[in-house]
């Protein structure tokens, strides 16, 4: 700085002006840049800064939100079919984890603009703990969705192109308790679920079924022998359906008929646990197709965000480092502030997300 | 006052002293693509950004070549012709929007001059500013690794090893607008890349505008006001406005495309409960506002080299500030104009319609004021003049064919035809690129401290202007006859439409390499350029050329930017000279009254 500072005094006194002292900068606080005149100006351009990009990550999320809403609109039945698949208590846990720990960055704000770097340390390290549980909890809820095939694209079940496991991860068994058993021991993170095991999309072995047929099967509960035999036939033709599909077996048969084979009689069955109110079954037919689009969107809205709070946390740890040099106190903070108003940012789309996706009727 | 004089201090007196400009602060390589100096990553903007040109003009050669006859040119067989073709204008597309128009005139003029216009040191965040420009190369490898993944293609063909086929992608050949299913289903493996790219590139984009907004807003100096602000300053926030609230639309839609492409997630195909015509709306919602994005800042450079080159204040200041924000907000309101017949409702087509006939107001309201800027005026015809001059007429062209397909019965006559082809040239090349120019040739002495020859400038800029309405002109007669667009061949009777199209865009490279060596030999053997060689008042010319590394030795105190009273032409050094008494009763907090 001083190199700088004397070469601009050369340059004034080469061009044979009075130097100046409003450019005088001897008494320059340590963090103040060279371009602004006072750390209030400095600390409030990055503040509008911040909010700018703040705006900037509202309109990318906004396209998300816009997909969402226009997809909802045009198929409601499939979002409120799949958004029973996730957890709303896991979903609730995480809100709060989330809110939490803007609480806490918040705290650290205070504590910064208080130069008590040591508090802001702990404030720092107990929201990084938060953004840490969210992620875990996310992990679990992304694996239970793996573990039931539903996932983004064509490793979602519902894809017309889902090949299947090669190996299903449990081969169901014939007796209904022992599978019941070990479908609540798979999904013991959704708890809803498990009072409905014949709807979770276990695959019987070697089966390979065009759209959605996984869940086109759910006499098993009622009549296991009939589900065993249902695989064998495969799913387009199952339930004694006298529908014979002249397309049956070819690539294009689902798309050309897409969920002929189900029987109607099953549209109109509610399940007496009222724990699944919609049932793949009780989808339009025409909607069956589109189920995907809803996780698609789950997946992509989620994955986005817990993208930004990875790199909240990075930022987090970054003012963590600096406030651990005691860098912090009345005069500067602005690094602490910035990095909270992004933190609070990716809560609030969370508080977004959540309901959009997890509680809706 | 100790600020004012020493203002005139510089401004008066060329410093001899050779060392101190900010080209020669710092040497060595990294002492320039680190550097922190908004004015030294203006112009490793301008080498990046010219390259890109370079490189669109190279393939916009090509494709003209090609339709010099609608058989075979390159190839012995139709297949790879037609492939051939398609990469090709995807390329230029994508190369000229993408690396070159929007980046420009924000990143290369704006840089450079934005904070000397406002008397400041620098931008708000100059390592955000660095960010952005190595944003803006590392988005242009992703596309220069498609280009050469489409060279090595085309010479070596299908690559047998599974390696060499992931990483050496065949080209990209989607058109620049990645339309589905194109960009899903059928097109070149190139997408993928691309796409990042566009994602880094908008994040440089984005930067700039985060930059440009905080910066106006907070290091206006004593005595600048909103509107005392240059026009290219209004012409510039607008523009941040737009790249900061439509751009992030873009990277969610081409992540959303890349999550189709890789993951095979179905949001834009039909057959998995998606809808095309969402990625349309998407594309556009960006697209349409981002021609503002490269429109915008080119009419606050007409602004400027209009009223200094008149020798006059510029007329109806207000407006023209006010219509830039009108035009920025407005644009995200029209994008559903591309989606005429794309199957949008009918209602939907007749308020977009009408929307954007409203947004051709704003635009005319300029025209009328530059106009009658000069009306009166004391006119150069100095070569950003020429430009200027240039950049009316096709800027006319442009946004009254513009109308023609804002009207809803007229643009389903014309879409998809070289009707459409020609209007956007024109707004684009016509008027962008014109302005660029302008705005190269109006700066250029202050970013160099050398005047450019005017007998070449003149003579290169008066040819463009030929060669440009040679190779546009006929293209909206040969659309309004109905020759489709991206087509690699025509029906015989289009021939001669197509052939003088092509002698149009041969003049225009003469023309261009004209100006290329005009500005280069400036730099060798140009004169020695003042601080202020055309008079203007706008503050980047009270400080020397080149200027020093902090811009200002002292902190300047802003007036009317366009007071053109306040310098007078000096007889004796050939030079205009700050008038001092004049500049005194400016300078300050007071509105100024003033007379010529």
């Amino acid at each position: 700085m001083s190199e700088l500072v004397n070469k601009q005094q050369a340059a004034v006194a080469l061009a044979g002006d009075t130097f100046s002292p409003a450019r005088d900068h001897h008494h320059h606080p340590p963090h103040l840049a060279h371009h602004f005149d006072t750390l209030e100006q400095q600390f409030a351009s990055g503040k509008l800064g911040m909010w700018v990009f703040l705006a900037t990550e509202l309109l990318m999320f906004g396209g998300l939100f816009c997909a969402y809403s226009v997809y909802r609109h045009n198929h409601p039945e499939i979002f409120e079919f799949g958004h029973q698949y996730l957890d709303k208590t896991l979903g609730a846990i995480n809100t709060i984890v989330l809110i939490t720990s803007s609480l806490t960055m918040a705290w650290g704000v205070r504590e910064a603009q208080l130069g008590h770097n040591k508090r802001l340390a702990l404030c720092l390290i107990l929201t990084l703990l938060g953004g840490a549980g969210f992620m875990c909890i996310k992990t679990v809820e992304y694996h239970a969705k793996w573990e039931h095939r539903v996932f983004a694209g064509r490793w979602d079940q519902y894809d017309p192109r889902y090949k299947g496991p090669q190996v299903p991860h449990e081969p169901p068994t014939n007796e209904p308790e022992a599978q019941a058993e070990q479908q609540i021991k798979n999904n013991k993170m959704l708890p809803q679920t498990t009072m409905e095991p014949q709807n979770m999309p276990t695959l019987p072995q070697g089966a390979n079924p065009g759209y959605g047929a996984a869940l086109a099967t759910p006499q098993a509960a009622t009549a296991p022998s009939e589900a065993a035999a249902t695989t064998q036939a495969g799913p387009m033709l199952q339930a004694g359906d006298a529908y014979a599909d002249p397309n049956a077996g070819t690539a294009d048969a689902a798309k050309i008929h897409p969920m002929q084979g189900v029987p109607a009689g099953l549209a109109t069955r509610v399940h007496a646990e009222g724990k699944w109110e919609v049932k793949f079954d009780d989808l339009p037919k025409t909607e069956q197709d589109h189920v995907l689009t809803f996780f698609n969107l789950y997946f992509l809205m989620t994955g986005l965000h817990g993208i930004h709070v990875l790199v909240g946390m990075g930022l987090i740890c970054w003012i963590l480092i600096r406030s651990m040099k005691h860098e912090f106190g009345p005069t500067y903070f602005a690094p602490v502030d910035l990095v909270g108003l992004y933190w609070h940012l990716v809560d609030l789309i969370w508080i977004f997300l959540f309901p959009l996706l997890y509680l809706i009727h | 006052m100790s600020a004012i004089t020493g203002n005139l201090g510089l401004a008066t007196k060329q410093p001899e002293h050779k060392s101190d400009n900010y080209l020669t602060h710092g040497k060595g390589i990294k002492s320039w693509l680190f550097s922190l100096d908004h004015k030294r990553i203006g112009l490793m903007y301008m080498i990046g950004v010219l390259t890109a040109f370079f490189i669109g003009g190279v393939f916009a050669m090509l494709l003209r070549t090609k339709l010099l006859t609608p058989g075979l040119m390159y190839t012995h067989n139709e297949a790879d012709e037609w492939n051939f073709y398609n990469h090709c204008f995807t390329l230029h597309g994508a190369f000229m929007v993408f690396m070159f128009i929007i980046p420009a005139i924000p990143a290369v003029l704006g840089n450079f001059v934005l904070p000397m216009m406002l008397g400041a040191k620098d931008v708000a965040f100059p390592r955000l500013n660095l960010g952005s420009l190595w944003c803006w190369i590392i988005g242009s490898i992703f596309f220069g690794w498609v280009l050469l993944g489409g060279i090595l293609h085309a010479a070596f063909g299908p690559f047998a090893n599974y390696w060499a086929n992931a990483l050496i992608p065949a080209g990209l050949d989607t058109g620049w607008t990645f339309y589905t299913p194109y960009s899903t289903a059928k097109a070149a493996n190139g997408t993928v890349e691309a796409l990042l790219g566009i994602f880094i590139l908008g994040f440089s984009s984005i930067l700039t505008g985060v930059n440009f907004i905080a910066t106006i807003h907070m290091l206006r100096p004593k005595g600048m006001t909103w509107f005392r602000m240059p026009l290219f300053l209004w012409s510039l926030y607008a523009t941040s406005i737009i790249q900061i609230l439509a751009t992030p639309v873009l990277a969610i839609t081409g992540l959303l495309l890349l999550a189709e492409r890789t993951l095979g997630v179905g949001i834009f195909d039909p057959a998995l409960g998606g809808d095309p015509v969402m990625y349309q709306h998407f594309f556009w919602f960006y697209s349409h506002p981002a021609v503002y994005i490269m429109i915008l800042p080119a009419m606050g450079v007409i602004s400027e080299v209009i009223t200094a080159h008149t020798r006059k204040h510029v007329f109806g200041y207000n407006f023209i500030a006010y219509s830039s924000i009108a035009i920025a907000m407005l644009s995200f309101l029209v994008w559903g104009h591309h989606l005429f017949v794309s199957g949008q409702s009918p209602l939907a087509n007749a308020i977009f319609s009408i929307l954007t006939f409203a947004i051709a107001v704003p635009s005319a309201i300029k025209v009328f004021n530059w106009v009658s800027t000069m009306w009166r005026g004391d006119i150069r015809f100095t070569t950003p003049m020429i430009c200027a001059l240039s950049f009316i007429i096709l800027f006319t062209f442009g946004g009254l064919t513009g109308l023609f397909l804002g009207a809803l019965s007229n643009d389903v006559h014309v879409t998809g035809t070289y009707f459409i082809v020609a209007h956007f040239h024109y707004v684009m090349v016509g008027s962008a690129l014109f302005a660029f120019l302008a705005g190269l040739y109006h700066w250029w002495p202050k970013m160099f401290g050398k005047m450019t020859n005017k007998t070449v400038g003149n003579i290169a800029a008066i040819l463009l202007l030929i060669g440009f309405n040679l190779t546009f002109f006929v293209q909206f007669i040969a659309g309004a006859k109905g020759l489709p667009r991206r087509y690699a061949s025509y029906p015989p009777e289009f021939h001669k439409y197509m052939v003088t199209s092509t002698i149009g865009a041969y003049v225009m490279a003469v023309a261009l390499f004209m100006m290329a060596g005009n500005l280069l030999a400036a730099l060798i053997n140009g004169k020695k350029a003042p601080a202020n060689p055309w008079g203007a008042n706008t503050l980047e010319w009270h400080t020397a050329s080149p200027p020093p590394h902090d811009n200002f030795p002292v902190e300047p105190v802003a007036g009317d930017p366009y007071d053109m009273g306040s310098w007078v032409w000096d007889e004796a050094t050939e030079q205009w000279v700050l008038d001092e008494d004049h500049a005194r009763t400016v300078a300050g907090t007071e509105p100024t009254v003033h007379q010529h």
